[in-house]
């Protein structure tokens, strides 16, 4: 098959098809990563713009070693201490930068849909590294990843997805992907960070923590991200923790092999128990890290090659 | 003199539709004529007869809730293209807001506006005036001088009074002025920073949200209010199924209630942001299709009693923004006629219904003398054909700011002429 997308801006508009093709390629990159030399030609003389609106030292390294191994040029710009505190507008920000011929513009913004109104702007791919609540495509892609090398397949399996659901892009896009994949998703945490209606989602949502991980083959935590709360979601930290925190009692109800997951940064003690982070029989929270770096090295080469199949606008 | 033939009559108070002749003189209508009437014996001199080719003739609407971006804003919307848009989409009365800067809440500001209506464009102006000064919700503006002025309502947009206590007494001054107040139904705590309405598109956009509750808790207060004040109220939009059960009580208790939806509610719902369009982020967000369809429904049934554009100017640069920075608002003047002709083609409402809501009840409501097509009523008319079809192009629209959400879209009906006081102000 052939991959055909323009941009990289959410998991909604992949199909099942591309999804597949995208992680047969990661594979191929988990091996490259593995080896000694470290190096593809595959981007070679492409220029590659990391602009990240919102702070993330992980994904943006992540990106940055993922562009630096397929031989591209990689440029981080740190926009939060630039021009926007200049008064310029996202979408000058990004006709400046189109100017300059870069190929792939990997972005994170604080809102949602940010990424789209750019991608619009621009004569070259985006690739959405995280907008607002909305998505976050190559954390979900990395995370099938994890679980289809973990699981041996990414179809009919049961995965809980627990904590902050309504703060997540990173929920969204699990969702949205593992739903494509025909799998049986569960949504566990306090109903006051629960988005609305996400029942229509074809989801089955838990307020006990005990009852929605039973039986479940992943379980996929999520950074309570207090930072995007307006206050007031959840009493105290230690109630969230005591409720809706991964100890090893609460993971003894699902299946005896599943495995846990977490997108990083961890709250040790907030939404995690830290023994249980690191127990290496259960945790692939280090292997997530790792697919991320040959999610988006698959991700950027399709979507460059995408790109050289069709002409592209002059730009005037 | 003006004798308009071969029409087809729409009588919003009447509720018919028939066709007919309609004799203006001095501005005013002289007399309504059957078909069959035998128009020689009516000699007007050559020139002033117009052959209407079986079109609709219909009042010309009252539009409230109107904002020209004057004084402060001049850039988004001047009194003289509001005024240009107006006579383009058969608007003959412009009922102002006061939200412009600085807010319209002296008599001063109040006859600046007056006076750049009258001086700047062919239609009508109806100013209202905030009904708080700056609409910060503290101390009542000169709710006395302000009437002798010439506002016909008081409001503070979309800026809910939240002090209980302000609110009751600026109501309660208001009556004994026997002056329309002019409420936003909105709990402002829960819909602080909601960019559309909460549900499973809101969830999939990870966009901020308000219920439509927020809407119904905002309204359930002010019922609370005009029944201890006896205030004479008018609800700017309601937008949601949840609102209307409320608004129906209030009215069979008879308190002088009446509720007023814009048509942005009545013919899009929330699905048509799509990708993040700005150009539908309105004040309430729009809604999902089972209130837009409740909201059809009760103006159908007259439990709303009004449609408005809530013609609201914004620049490409406060919407060229991520959706939950963009301004809120939609241009409407000239969109209002086409869009309501939807629901006439949907045979959701008929043509006397809408302009019972478009020019008859705002009139009523305000105590204007328009909105009618009888004798002796103002010669305020609009010439249209309901079916001629044409794709809108945002950049023929007459007003400074071209945001609207009709942008693109196949649209049937057009404004053929427009007439205030018997005068042509627009002609297609």
């Amino acid at each position: 098959m052939t991959f055909r997308a323009e941009h990289l801006l959410g998991i909604e508009h992949l199909s099942p098809t591309d999804i597949t093709a995208i992680l047969d390629l990661a594979d191929q990159y988990v091996d490259l990563n593995r080896s000694d030399r470290k190096h593809s030609e595959v981007l070679a003389g492409q220029t590659q713009v990391n602009m990240f609106f919102e702070n993330s030292t992980r994904t943006q390294a992540s990106f940055e070693i993922a562009g630096k191994r397929l031989g591209a040029d990689v440029m981080n710009m740190a926009m939060q201490a630039s021009s926007i505190k200049k008064g310029e507008t996202l979408i000058d920000t990004a006709l400046t930068l189109n100017a300059m011929h870069p190929d792939l513009l990997v972005v994170r913004h604080p809102h949602s849909g940010a990424v789209n109104l750019l991608a619009e702007k621009v004569n070259c791919a985006v690739l959405n590294a995280g907008d607002g609540r909305h998505e976050h495509p190559t954390q979900a892609l990395l995370d099938a990843l994890t679980i289809r090398r973990a699981k041996g397949r990414l179809h009919r399996l049961n995965v809980a997805i627990c904590g902050d659901i309504a703060h997540s892009r990173v929920a969204r896009s699990n969702i949205l992907l593992l739903g494509k994949m025909e799998n049986r998703i569960r949504l566990v945490g306090p109903p006051t960070l629960m988005p609305s209606e996400i029942d229509q989602f074809g989801v089955e949502v838990y307020e006990d923590m005990r009852e929605g991980l039973e039986d479940v083959d992943v379980v996929m935590m999520l950074r309570l991200q207090r930072e995007r709360m307006d206050g007031g979601f959840i009493p105290s930290e230690r109630e969230y923790y005591h409720r809706y925190g991964l100890d090893a009692e609460k993971l003894s109800h699902a299946k005896n092999d599943a495995i846990v997951m977490h997108p990083g940064p961890m709250n040790r003690g907030v939404e995690i128990d830290g023994t249980l982070a690191d127990d290496i029989n259960r945790s692939v929270i280090q292997e997530q890290v790792e697919m991320g770096v040959a999610v988006r090295m698959a991700c950027m080469e399709l979507l460059v090659k995408a790109r050289k199949l069709k002409p592209v606008g002059v730009m005037v | 003199m003006l004798l308009l033939t071969n029409a087809l009559l729409i009588d919003p108070e009447a509720n018919t539709a028939e066709p007919g002749s309609v004799l203006i003189k001095d501005g005013r209508i002289n007399e309504v004529l059957p078909q069959d009437a035998d128009l020689t014996s009516y000699s007007v001199p050559a020139g002033t007869a117009i052959d209407c080719n079986g079109k609709c003739l219909a009042p010309g609407i009252v539009d409230i809730g109107v904002k020209v971006c004057e004084p402060g804003e001049r850039h988004k919307e001047s009194f003289r293209t509001a005024g240009q848009a107006a006579a383009a989409g058969g608007v003959t009365t412009m009922v102002t807001r006061p939200d412009t800067m600085p807010t319209v809440d002296t008599p001063e500001t109040l006859e600046f506006a007056k006076r750049r209506g009258s001086e700047m464009t062919d239609v009508r102006i109806a100013p209202m005036a905030s009904l708080t000064k700056e609409r910060a919700g503290r101390e009542m503006v000169e709710m006395g001088f302000l009437q002798d002025g010439g506002a016909v309502a008081f409001t503070d947009g979309d800026h809910v009074v939240t002090d209980t206590k302000v609110l009751s007494r600026a109501m309660v001054y208001a009556r004994s002025l026997g002056a329309l107040v002019m409420g936003h139904p909105q709990e402002p705590i829960l819909s602080d920073g909601a960019a559309v309405t909460s549900g499973k598109f809101a969830s999939l956009r990870g966009l901020p949200a308000v219920s439509p509750l927020a809407e119904r808790m905002g309204l359930e207060r002010d019922l609370a209010l005009i029944e201890a004040t006896k205030v004479r109220y008018h609800a700017d939009q309601i937008s949601c199924a949840a609102a209307l059960p409320a608004l129906k009580r209030a009215k069979d208790a008879g308190l002088d209630v009446t509720a007023g939806v814009s048509i942005h509610h009545l013919t899009l719902n929330e699905l048509d942001v799509g990708d993040y369009r700005t150009f539908f982020k309105v004040k309430p967000p729009l809604r999902n299709e089972d209130d837009r369809q409740a909201m059809v429904e009760a103006v159908a049934t007259g439990l709303i009693d009004i449609i408005c554009s809530m013609h609201t100017p914004q620049d490409e640069e406060s919407k060229r923004l991520p959706f939950e920075q963009a301004a809120s608002g939609a241009v409407g003047l000239e969109t209002l006629l086409p869009a309501a002709m939807r629901l006439y083609h949907a045979e959701q409402l008929s043509l006397p219904e809408l302009f019972r809501a478009m020019s008859l009840n705002p009139a009523k409501r305000l105590g204007l003398d328009g909105g009618r097509l009888s004798a002796g009523a103002p010669a305020d008319l609009v010439l249209f054909d309901p079916d001629a079809p044409f794709v809108m192009n945002r950049e023929t629209l007459k007003s400074k700011s071209k945001n609207t959400p009709f942008d693109g879209q196949r649209m049937q009906g057009r404004v053929l002429r427009t007439f205030v006081a018997g005068r042509e102000v627009y002609a297609r």
